[in-house]
């Protein structure tokens, strides 16, 4: 599901002298239906600069991402937003939204720009945001004026609330008690059970343990200069 | 292959190498892109950097010389003016920044969101108010606010007035220059809620002015960045926020202070 | 000096050309306000410079001049303008419809059907019917050469909003020939049904602001509404009280300091050939009656 080839990355600061900073390259991965990969290695090693490459959030300076038959690193804009409304998710550890709408519909809100009607989204929504544990009074509110722990598990329903066949996840349990760890490992299990592909920044080794199939070292991919 | 997917196959609008001089000076020069229905393109640049003229010129505000610009494959560059007049209070629409330049201030707010309906034939008043009823509730304007007139409403009143009134038409491409500008920060919050819902129930394509990144951010699917009237870069509106590959760019991007 | 100093009907030749070719294209295009250099005239603006230069464009020695103020022969503005002509270009003055030629009119329409060969001259103060929704000249030309009339219905529906019916009861917007918006002067819309289908040539002329129109005979005019609030031409729900006639336009008098009122015909020429041929109203002296 998700292929990728001898991808590299390298950032030109040009407005510091142009300096060029190779930060990854010959990156390559492989992550079949139903599997959930860990990236490991330690912080800055190019985890996050990785995950935001297959999102299409970094550009690529050379390789292939390819997810289902789409190719990240040369896709066109418009691909690629289709490519992340129909087929990849992405639970960011930052949940950004519009001020002022209501936890529910910033939940539903990948289901209806699919096309999905309200009532089922907002459904299929509510469903979620009581199995993470979001109080009903809540619903309606912004979640901007929420708490760290509960704005993560807002940012889960939302990754979640979509079947997506491929979905990045960066540090999902971070900040989340016992309890609602538990639930976000349970539906990350779920997805690997419907065949989603999987990639994910866990430090939590105990989550990695149990959903993880397999660890890539990206440390192997930062570029021998700057190591 | 439904009628539905074969509109979907090619873009709404294409614009190629338009350039736009103003005598020896160049308002914008050589700008080419393609806009698909239900996509929202953010022109972002600072003040002069060409993003308003290029909004004119596409909007058929300004005139042009050079370059082609085709909505649904005609050239809009070489429509008789009555055709593009008439396709620009249809299926086109335009919300400035300021509500003063896009109403009637002396017309009430029903006779502003009915007169687009008016211009194109209809003759039943009973008809008219009752879908400018549905439209300011839409906006979210109180139904008994219907016949004040505009002056007697808030900046964000204004401004929401404006959308209604341009989008009771159900246009497919809708002009934005800073719909957000000039309001406080909580009141654009709301606004951009409602653009994007309208965006997205409506299938409207849309091609914003702004300045403000966080609201290109939030509102624009793609970002084309201009310079001196010349686009220096273009792509996914997180990937040239967040992997910003022009010295001009990068600028820009770190210009911004983060909150 | 002597009358004689002056070139017939007072402007000279060339000017005279001038506006016929205006009136001319006027014609052609009917309800297209043609820009015309107006003339500085012996008399203020508003008080009819814009009819005068039409009239006087028109007159021919043998015409028969009549000239009417809100439908009155007899107000200082119809008699100025009257004797003007009379010593300008010597020609022959009636009150009376039927035997004029030339009619410069302010303000109505004679209740009297017009016939073919008569001229009917207006006096237009201000001929842009959507000035005062669109300011901008640039604009509004823009709109007419394009058909953009929907601003006009805008103030419809302002109207039906506001009042609960279309308020507006003189200057009332009509569409010609199914193209132009016209401002058909300002005369009450009880007047607007004659606009159309009318024998006679009416001539429209706006001194101050340099335009003439047109209506040939027999031109489809149609006042503006909507479907659900169908245009209504109105009058006081009275008889005139000196010749009994229900059917004419007519103004309303204060006779005393107690308010009593009183209604007459706006078309004096109009009533006093009535009460002439013995009708009777409300208050006729009975005397006179028998």
């Amino acid at each position: 599901m998700i292929e990728i080839e001898n991808l590299s990355k390298s950032f030109t600061l040009h407005n510091q002298n142009s300096a060029v900073i190779p930060v990854m390259s010959g990156a390559s991965l492989r992550v079949a239906p139903g599997e959930c990969v860990a990236l490991t290695g330690q912080s800055g090693a190019g985890k996050s600069t990785l995950m935001r490459m297959i999102y299409g959030n970094y550009l690529a300076a050379s390789g292939s991402i390819r997810i289902g038959d789409v190719d990240v690193a040369t896709a066109s804009a418009r691909e690629i937003i289709r490519l992340r409304r129909e087929t990849l998710g992405y639970v960011s550890q930052f949940l950004r939204v519009v001020p002022r709408v209501p936890t529910r519909t910033v939940v539903a809100e990948p289901l209806l720009a699919l096309g999905c009607s309200e009532r089922e989204a907002h459904a299929r929504a509510e469903t979620l945001l009581s199995m993470l544990n979001i109080p009903e009074r809540l619903w309606s509110l912004s979640p901007t004026t929420f708490s760290g722990g509960e704005q993560q598990r807002v940012n889960i329903a939302r990754g979640f609330v979509h079947g997506y066949p491929a979905l990045l996840l960066d540090e999902p349990t971070a900040s989340l008690d016992a309890r609602n760890r538990d639930v976000v490992l349970t539906l990350i299990e779920e997805a690997k059970a419907r065949g989603a592909a999987i990639v994910g920044i866990f430090h939590d080794e105990g989550a990695r343990e149990r959903v993880c199939d397999r660890e890539v070292d990206v440390t192997v991919f930062t570029p021998k200069a700057a190591a | 292959m439904t009628l539905h997917d074969v509109a979907l196959q090619q873009p709404l609008f294409r614009v190629e190498s338009l350039t736009k001089r103003y005598g020896h000076r160049i308002g914008c020069a050589d700008v080419n892109f393609e806009l698909w229905p239900g996509e929202v393109l953010g022109i972002v640049g600072e003040s002069g950097s060409g993003k308003s003229t290029l909004l004119g010129c596409l909007a058929g505000h300004l005139r042009v010389e050079e370059g082609r610009i085709f909505y649904q494959g005609r050239d809009t560059l070489l429509m008789p003016e009555p055709e593009r007049r008439v396709l620009s209070r249809t299926e086109w629409a335009f919300v400035h920044q300021n509500p003063r330049d896009g109403l009637r201030m002396g017309v009430s707010a029903g006779g502003n969101v009915g007169e687009r309906l008016m211009a194109i034939g209809a003759r039943n008043y009973g008809d008219i108010r009752e879908t400018a009823t549905d439209w300011l509730g839409r906006v979210e304007i109180a139904s008994e606010r219907i016949d004040d007139r505009p002056r007697q409403f808030s900046g964000g009143m204004q401004q929401r007035l404006q959308i209604a009134r341009n989008l009771v038409t159900s246009p497919r491409l809708v002009f934005m220059d800073e719909p957000t500008g000039g309001l406080d920060v909580s009141v654009q919050a709301r606004l951009l809620d409602l653009l994007r819902g309208l965006v997205r129930d409506m299938g409207l394509s849309v091609i914003i002015v702004t300045h403000d990144l966080a609201v290109a951010r939030l509102l624009a699917d793609r970002l084309m960045v201009m310079k001196d009237g010349r686009v220096i870069e273009q792509g996914l509106t997180d990937q040239v926020l967040d992997d910003p590959q022009a010295a001009y760019t990068q600028l820009l991007v770190s210009s911004v202070l983060q909150v | 000096m002597t009358e004689q100093s002056y070139n017939f009907a007072y402007l000279d030749e060339a000017t005279k050309r001038m506006i016929r070719r205006a009136l001319l294209k006027g014609l052609a295009i009917p309800g297209y306000q043609v820009p015309f250099a107006s003339r500085e005239m012996p008399m203020p603006y508003g008080w009819g410079t814009g009819g005068v230069q039409v009239t006087a464009a028109c007159l021919i020695p043998e015409d028969t001049l009549k000239v009417i103020d809100q439908g009155a022969d007899d107000t200082t503005n119809a008699v100025s303008i009257r004797k003007f002509f009379e010593r300008t270009a010597q020609v022959r003055t009636t009150e009376t419809t039927t035997e004029a030629t030339v009619i410069q009119t302010r303000h109505r329409i004679p209740e009297v059907p017009l016939a073919e060969g008569q001229i009917l001259v207006y006096q237009v103060p201000i001929p842009e019917p959507l000035r005062f929704l669109e300011p901008r000249e640039s604009e509004t030309r823009r709109m007419h050469a394009l058909e953009e009339y929907g601003l006009m219905h805008v103030k419809l529906y302002e109207d039906i909003a506001r009042h609960g019916a279309i308020a507006t009861s003189y200057a009332y917007p009509v569409k010609v020939e199914g193209r132009y918006v016209m401002d058909p002067s300002p005369i009450p819309k009880f007047d607007n049904p004659k606009l159309g289908g009318n024998a006679a040539i009416q001539l429209f002329g706006a001194g101050r602001e340099q335009r003439i129109y047109a209506l040939p005979p027999y031109t489809q005019v149609v006042s503006l509404d909507f479907e659900d609030h169908p245009f209504e031409p109105s009058k006081a729900e009275h008889a005139c009280d000196l010749c009994g006639s229900e059917v004419s336009y007519l103004d309303e008098v204060i006779v005393d300091d107690q308010g009593n009122r009183m209604f007459v015909c706006s078309d004096t020429n109009y009533c006093t050939t009535r009460q002439g041929e013995g009708h009777t109203g409300r208050l006729s002296q009975k005397g006179e009656a028998a």
